[in-house]
Parts: C-alpha cells; sequence; structure tokens
C-alpha cells in the first residue's frame, strides 16, 4: 500500500544496485598473474607469523605463515612457485602504509599439497571440525576477516541455538555472494552443515535479499531435505547485510549495544565462509583464492572472478581485459563502505568482495553545503541515531556529547551520508571522532598510568626516606642508650 | 593498457571516505519542490486580489534575494551558490503570502530585510536560523506597522469590473494612490474578535457581516493570499506529503491542535467560540500546516518531536486567537515553538538498536 508506507518509516536506504550485468556474467578464472603478494594479516587479529625462507620453493596451499595468538589466521600460497621476498608492501587501504607480505613467484604448475581431508567430520567432535577451518585459514569472507574457527568456538561456547547465513550481499555493484550461491549453493550448504555441526545449533536461517531470485531458487533447491536450514528471502535494502539488522530480521531478536550476537544465541556468518568451511574440511583446501566482483563504468570486463589471493589489483584489472575508460576511482569493497585505493599495486585479500573502478562521472564530486536539519538521516540511519545531531557535536569538537548520542553504536554504513542533500560527509565526521575519541582515551591512560607509576615512585621514595630515618633514629637511641650506658658505668660503683 | 594501470597513483586518486554513491537529493531540488507545492494557492491569490498582489509578491521574493546576496557577500561566502539554492526566494515567498495584497513596497523591503538579515543571516545562514524567518518578519512587520498589515482588500479579480490595472497597481503598491476606501474589508478573524470586544457575539456578528455563511471555502473574501486560497494551500502541502518533503507528524498534529480546542469551544459555547470550520480556512492555520511549522531548520527532527511541536503550535494559535489580543495567531505560535524545538529534540531522540528508550544497552532475556 503506497498510501499506508507514507506513515510507515524504515531504516536503510535503497541505493540502485547496478548488480546486473555483471552478476549474469558466468565466472571467469583468472590466469596466473606472474608474481603474487600474499599480506601476513589479512584478518582480525595477530598478523600471522611467516615460517617459510626466502628462495623455498613452496606448493600450492601450503602454510606460508601460521597463526600466532589466539586470534588470528595462518596464510597458505595460492600456487606452487618459489618465495622471492618477505617484506614491506603498500597495504590495500587508504592510507597506503606498509604492511608485511611474502612474494611468490609462480611456477606455473598450480600443484596442490596433499589434501588432509576429514573423511566424516559429522562423526568428529565440533573441536575436531573447528581446528581444521582454523588450519585452512578461514576468515568471515564478508568483510569483517575475523578468525572463523574462533567465532565458531564462541557459538559453540555460548551455547547459540541458530545460525544465520548472510547472503544478503546488500552493497550495490558486488555479485560474487550471489554468483556463488548460484553456482555452488550445495557446497554452501555442505559448509552451512558443517558450521551447524561445530557450533551445535538447532537450525540455519540464510538470508538472502530478493533482488537475487535466482540464488534464493537455487539455495531453496538445494536446501531441500535439510530440515533444519532454512532459506528466507529478505528485502532489499541497505544495510540489511549488517549483522544487527539482519538477526532482527530473521530472528526478531535484538542484540543488546554491549553484546555480541552470540549473547542472544545467534551466530552470522556469510555464505562465502560456509563454502570456505565446506573446502577446508570436505576437501582439505585452504583459503587461497575467493570470487571478486570487478564493476563499475571504468571496467572493460565487469564480472565475478576467481582470484589467487594476493594478486595485485593491477595484473587483476589487467588479465580481466584492463579498462574501458579512465578510472577516477578505484575501490576495494563496495560504494557504500568499500575503501579507495592509493594506487592499483596492493594485492587482493582475503576479505575483498570486489574490485570497483568509477569514472569521473560516477563519483561526481560535489560541495557539501550548511545542514538544513531535514532529518533525512535520522529516517535512514539503521541504528536510530541522530547523524545531524552528531555531526553539529564533532563540528564544534564536543566528542563526548557526540558519544552520548551513541557515536560507538555507528557502523559506519554511509546510509545517512548517502540522503544527505546538502552533501555532508557524515561518515567522515565519525570516523574523525572515533579515532580522536579513541586516541584520547589511549593518552588518559597513558598519563593515568604515569602518574600511577610516579605515585608509586613518591611513595617508594618517601618509604625509603621515613626507613632511614627509622633505622638512624634506632641507631641514634641505641648510641645514646650506649653512652647512657657509658655514663652511668662509674656512677654505679658510686652508688653502690 | 598496462601502462595505464600502473600509472594509477596517489596523486590522481583524491583520497575519499565511503559512501562513493549518493542519492541524489539536493538543497535546491527541496526548496524548488515546496515552491511548486505554493504555485496553485499563489496563482489563485494572484487572480483574486489582482495587480497590486503579483507586484508585492514580486517585490518581495525580489527584496529577499537582495537582502541575501548582499549579506553573503559581507559574510565573504559564495554567494553564487547559496544565492540560487531557494532558500531566500521561499522565504520571501512565504511572507508575501501572509502580507495583505494591497501593502505599501516598503513593507516588503522591510519585511525581507528583517527576514533575510535579522532572522537568518545574523544567526549564521541557512540552517543556523532558531526561528523562522518569514514569521519573524511577518510578527516584527504586524506590531510596528499595524495600520498597512491589518489593511486587508475584499477579492477583486483580475480583468473583472473595477480592479485596477498595472499601473494603477503600481502606484498603489508604491503608495502614490490610497486604497479605495469601498475595497478594503476586514478579514473575518479581525472581524469577529473586533465584534466580541464590542460585546456583539459570533451569531449577530456573523449574521449580520457575512450573511449567514460563516466561512468561504473556495476563498472568496478578504485575506492575504496564503490565507485566501487554503484548500489549495491544503492541496500542495499533500503534494509534498507525497513527494515526501515533509512528512505527515507536523501538519496532522497542529491541524489537531486547532480542531480539538475548537471543536469543543465551539459545541460548549457557540456564541463566543468560532466554528471548526472558521479556524481551520481562517489566517494562517493550513500554510502554517504544511509549509511553515514543517521547515526543517525551526523544528524538531524526529516524528516524536514533530508531533510535539505541531501540536503545540496549533494549540497556541487557537489560544492565541481565542484569548489572546490578536486576531491571528500562527506566526505567535510558530515562533513560540520555534523556542522549544531544541529541547523537544533533545528528548524525542529515536531509539538507538540495542538500547532502550534511555540509551541504555537492552537487557537479555533469559
Amino acid at each position: 500500500m503506497a498510501f499506508l508506507d507514507l506513515f510507515k518509516s524504515h531504516w536503510g536506504v535503497h541505493p540502485q544496485d547496478h548488480k546486473r550485468p555483471a552478476a549474469d556474467v558466468p565466472v571467469r578464472r583468472l590466469p596466473l598473474s606472474s608474481r603474487l603478494t600474499i599480506p601476513l594479516s589479512q584478518h582480525v587479529g595477530a598478523s600471522a607469523r611467516p615460517r617459510v625462507l626466502v628462495g623455498q620453493k613452496v606448493l600450492k596451499g601450503e602454510c606460508l605463515a601460521e597463526a600466532q595468538g589466539n586470534i588470528s589466521a595462518p596464510i597458505h600460497a595460492p600456487t606452487s612457485g618459489t618465495v622471492v621476498a618477505i617484506g614491506e608492501i603498500t597495504a590495500p587501504h587508504p592510507s597506503g602504509l606498509p604492511m608485511l607480505a611474502v612474494t611468490l613467484e609462480p611456477d606455473g604448475e598450480d600443484r596442490w599439497t596433499e589434501p588432509d581431508v576429514l573423511t566424516d567430520p559429522f562423526s568428529e567432535s565440533p573441536q575436531a571440525v573447528a581446528k581444521k577451518v582454523a588450519e585452512a585459514g578461514v576468515v568471515g569472507l564478508g568483510g569483517a576477516t575475523f578468525p572463523s574457527a574462533v567465532k565458531l568456538a564462541l557459538g559453540l561456547r555460548s551455547k547459540v541455538d541458530t545460525l544465520i547465513i548472510n547472503g544478503s550481499e546488500c552493497e550495490p555493484y558486488l555479485s560474487c555472494d550471489d554468483r556463488l550461491m548460484r553456482d555452488r549453493a550445495a557446497d554452501i550448504l555442505s559448509g552451512v552443515r558443517l558450521m551447524l555441526h561445530t557450533t551445535g545449533a538447532r537450525e540455519a536461517r540464510v538470508g538472502i535479499e530478493d533482488n537475487k531470485p535466482e540464488a534464493i531458487k537455487a539455495m531453496f533447491d538445494a536446501a531441500r531435505g535439510f530440515g533444519q536450514i532454512r532459506i528466507m528471502p529478505v528485502p532489499a535494502r541497505y544495510p540489511m547485510g549488517s549483522d544487527r539488522q539482519l538477526i532482527v530480521e530473521l530472528t526478531g531478536r535484538e542484540v543488546p549495544s554491549d553484546s555480541r550476537a552470540a549473547d542472544v544465541g545467534v551466530l552470522v556468518n556469510n555464505v562465502g565462509t560456509a563454502h570456505a568451511v565446506h573446502q577446508a574440511v570436505m576437501l582439505g583446501r585452504p583459503l587461497v583464492s575467493r570470487l571478486m566482483t570487478l564493476n563499475g563504468g571504468a571496467m572493460a570486463y565487469p564480472g565475478n572472478y576467481e582470484v589467487p589471493i594476493g594478486t595485485l589489483v593491477s595484473d587483476f584489472v589487467e588479465l580481466s581485459g584492463g579498462f574501458s575508460a579512465a578510472p577516477a576511482r578505484l575501490i576495494m569493497g563496495g560504494p557504500m563502505m568499500g575503501n579507495v585505493l592509493p594506487h592499483a599495486r596492493v594485492p587482493v585479500v582475503k576479505g575483498t568482495a570486489g574490485i570497483l573502478a568509477f569514472t569521473a562521472a560516477e563519483v561526481e564530486e560535489v560541495e557539501s553545503r550548511h545542514c538544513i536539519r531535514c532529518g533525512t538521516c535520522i529516517r535512514a540511519c539503521p541504528m536510530g541515531l541522530m547523524p545531524l545531531e552528531m555531526a553539529a557535536h564533532i563540528r564544534a569538537d564536543r566528542l563526548e556529547d557526540a558519544a552520548k548520542l551513541g557515536l560507538t553504536d555507528c557502523i559506519a554504513c554511509g546510509c545517512c551520508a548517502y540522503v544527505c542533500p546538502s552533501r555532508i560527509p557524515l561518515v567522515q565526521y565519525f570516523y574523525h571522532a572515533k579515532g580522536e575519541l579513541s586516541a584520547r582515551e589511549r593518552s588518559k591512560l597513558r598519563q593515568e598510568a604515569t602518574r600511577k607509576m610516579a605515585a608509586q615512585r613518591q611513595d617508594r621514595l618517601d618509604r625509603e626516606a621515613r626507613e632511614k630515618a627509622e633505622i638512624a633514629a634506632k641507631r641514634k637511641a641505641e648510641r645514646e642508650a650506649a653512652k647512657a650506658a657509658a655514663a652511668k658505668q662509674p656512677g654505679a660503683g658510686v652508688e653502690a | 593498457m598496462s601502462q595505464n594501470i600502473a600509472q594509477i597513483t596517489a596523486p590522481t586518486m583524491a583520497p575519499a571516505v565511503a559512501p562513493h554513491a549518493h542519492g541524489g537529493g539536493a538543497v535546491s531540488r527541496t526548496m524548488h519542490l515546496v515552491q511548486l507545492a505554493l504555485v496553485p494557492a499563489t496563482l489563485y491569490g494572484f487572480w483574486l486580489y489582482g495587480w497590486p498582489a503579483i507586484i508585492l509578491w514580486a517585490l518581495t521574493v525580489g527584496f529577499c534575494l537582495m537582502w541575501e546576496g548582499l549579506s553573503l557577500r559581507l559574510s565573504g561566502q559564495p554567494a553564487k551558490r547559496h544565492l540560487l539554492d531557494g532558500s531566500a526566494v521561499l522565504t520571501g515567498w512565504l511572507l508575501a503570502l501572509t502580507l495583505p495584497p494591497w501593502a505599501p513596497w516598503w513593507v516588503a523591503l522591510i519585511g525581507s530585510f528583517i527576514a533575510i538579515v535579522f532572522a537568518k543571516q545574523m544567526f549564521g545562514g541557512l540552517g543556523q536560523n532558531v526561528f523562522n524567518p518569514a514569521m519573524v518578519a511577518r510578527v516584527a512587520l504586524l506590531v510596528s506597522f499595524p495600520v498597512p498589515l491589518t489593511l486587508w482588500v475584499a477579492p477583486l479579480p483580475l480583468f473583472s469590473a473595477g480592479a485596477p490595472g498595472f499601473l494603477d497597481s503600481l502606484h498603489v503598491i508604491l503608495g502614490a494612490a490610497p486604497i479605495p476606501d469601498a475595497v478594503t474589508s476586514a478579514s473575518l478573524l479581525g472581524y469577529t474578535k473586533t465584534e466580541l470586544s464590542r460585546g456583539v457575539d459570533l451569531l449577530h456578528s456573523l449574521g449580520a457581516a457575512h450573511g449567514g455563511t460563516v466561512v468561504s471555502w473556495i476563498g472568496n473574501r478578504a485575506g492575504s493570499l496564503g490565507e485566501s486560497a487554503s484548500l489549495l494551500i491544503a492541496l500542495g502541502g499533500l503534494a509534498m506529503l507525497w513527494l515526501r518533503v515533509i512528512s505527515w507528524h507536523v501538519p496532522v498534529a497542529m491541524l489537531l491542535g486547532v480542531v480539538i480546542p475548537a471543536a469543543i469551544g465551539h459545541s460548549v459555547n457557540p456564541v463566543r467560540y468560532l466554528d471548526v470550520a472558521s479556524h481551520l480556512l481562517s489566517g494562517g492555520v493550513m500554510l502554517g500546516a504544511f509549509f511553515i511549522a514543517t521547515d526543517y531548520v525551526t523544528s524538531p527532527s524526529t516524528g516524536p518531536g514533530k508531533l510535539i511541536f505541531g501540536a503545540g503550535v496549533g494549540f497556541m494559535t487557537y489560544v492565541i486567537r481565542t484569548w489572546g489580543g490578536y486576531p491571528e495567531g500562527v506566526a505567535f505560535a510558530v515562533l513560540l515553538m520555534n523556542t522549544l524545538s531544541p529541547v523537544i529534540d533533545r528528548f524525542t531522540p529515536p531509539r538507538i538498536l540495542g538500547r532502550d528508550r534511555r540509551g541504555r544497552p537492552l537487557e537479555i532475556k533469559s
């Protein structure tokens, strides 16, 4: 009912999805590039520790670097070849900061290591399956890149009852999850069943936005016969793929702001992650490549590609057929939350869902104007925040006031900036404020630690001085006592 | 092509933060839609009151643009960019709709100065003002120049017998020729207020002056442009609602804020209190409900806040009309509620996902 819609309010926005025609093109396999640069930190947590030496020959799937610490993931060779360097490269991040990476020169044979398969994972303990997932370096492929084994173990510990599989893919332009669901639905569901086994959850709900009818049908067909897996189409609305929003949509549960999804009995995983879990456990194949979308007006051949991790963006684009127009902006990820790349000579990583190249016409720069308090951002915010008020506080450097309005709840989805008629870069304000607040917090902690140490030192000095004085006083007393005794000695005889 | 690809390095890639897409809305688009919604009522008013009204409207809008441009230049802002965002035109337009249609030129000049310079630019320009500029100007004019601001004329449609031509109208507006006495008339609210204060009750005053019909639904009576075309104003408002330029909260709350007390008062004592239709179709209620109280800048920004704000404006309007010293109260009511907007905003934030209304994290139900 269009009329009643006037009285309803919905969070989120409806950007043009631009997923087709790229989504309808069959997946192409990218030829090997002449060099792969594999970063050691492609996940949340501690970066992996290299265990190969320069000059060493490795097979495809061989471990290049092992996990260190509780939250970490190993890195594997995306193809067979020789390690030619271990050193710093430019990170695929707007900062362009350096990061450690292993550089591999492929030998062209693309030869796998002996796969180590669990023959009957469902008779194994959940821990054994999780260990397998950990060894394969599987991380959340929806973009968060949290080590999956850690998450699954958390699910088991927290006794989650429902597994949510995120196939919503709400970012415009991206279609790698769509393609994966269309082409490899059975593998995804196998991964989902493994995840159910590993977490002990009773059922899995797969949320897919209704702008992907082919994927929904493929998943429905593949899920037939698995009673504990439900395919649930959800309305196409950005950011439906955000954890907290999808959990509400699929289960009606609301995750408290200070808690994790597991605390309300839910665990969210991406369809790509489910697929990677299947490959790790059933085929013994570590995560060394993934589907990525190449899209945007400047790409000559938009579509989805199976890309080895560590391929340089420049190689990726060139091997796919290059640009059709001069790109004005190169983005890793989707247009709503993706990062601008400093240049094209950065590698794709496990969390890369796509590379977008926009022409100047697609990223027309418009200067921002004054806020007219129209409140469109408030209606768009999926978290129920007041972006315009927070931005006003941040402009005046009242960051604490912005925090009180819920700055920490902001998920940086970009809905507010997307709808803002004054083109105010709200997300940038919030990034700045969050960074500044955490910097202040850190410096406060440091100051407190310094003060505490200074106080302790003063205490110690005081104590030492006191002890010295006490000892001196004691000695003096003893001396005087001795003196007195000595003075008494002759007198004693007199008295006696 | 490979050369091409390798060359894409930092200098060509300006740092930019997500989102890299935009929904396409723009401030000027909003302003233009609001103006479009005002067109039917304005044209009807032009026809009803003839050339003087057209000239006054053009002067008010023109003066607003002039003051805006001057202020922007003096404050060192890019005048070209801001002048055409539509906000100054809209302020002038709304002000013109609330003035007596045959008011002299200097009313437009002073009114637009107060609206643009005092009420808007002195606060920091678009988006920074606390009070609705058009209403500040209207109230300031009313208390400073009560005579020309209450000199209403009876409708004298364009091209009808006795309607002044363009040059005659110019003379009227420039003050060179007086408004013919035969043309002047009181507005409904002003008339009933005067009569009530003289001790003549509504039954007698309305019966005598308006031939029994309490209110003209087609606006064929003395009043401002925005008053006479109440139904066309409401139509424009509904169009804005449909296009989502405004939300339903303020109009509904404000109309109810007038309707409910009016209905109660009239049913209790019809001799003392005007009926609902007269309240709704007279003065600035419709213009206020759809175009004035809905001003983004000076009203609260959340749904519940808008409901409180709208209801407040409606109720204050009724109170001022019924018991206050002035016959009309929309402008005063809007200004009064404008002062409350920041406070209302503060106490009506939306609930944050994962938190309760007070901002505490939700408890986990076990």
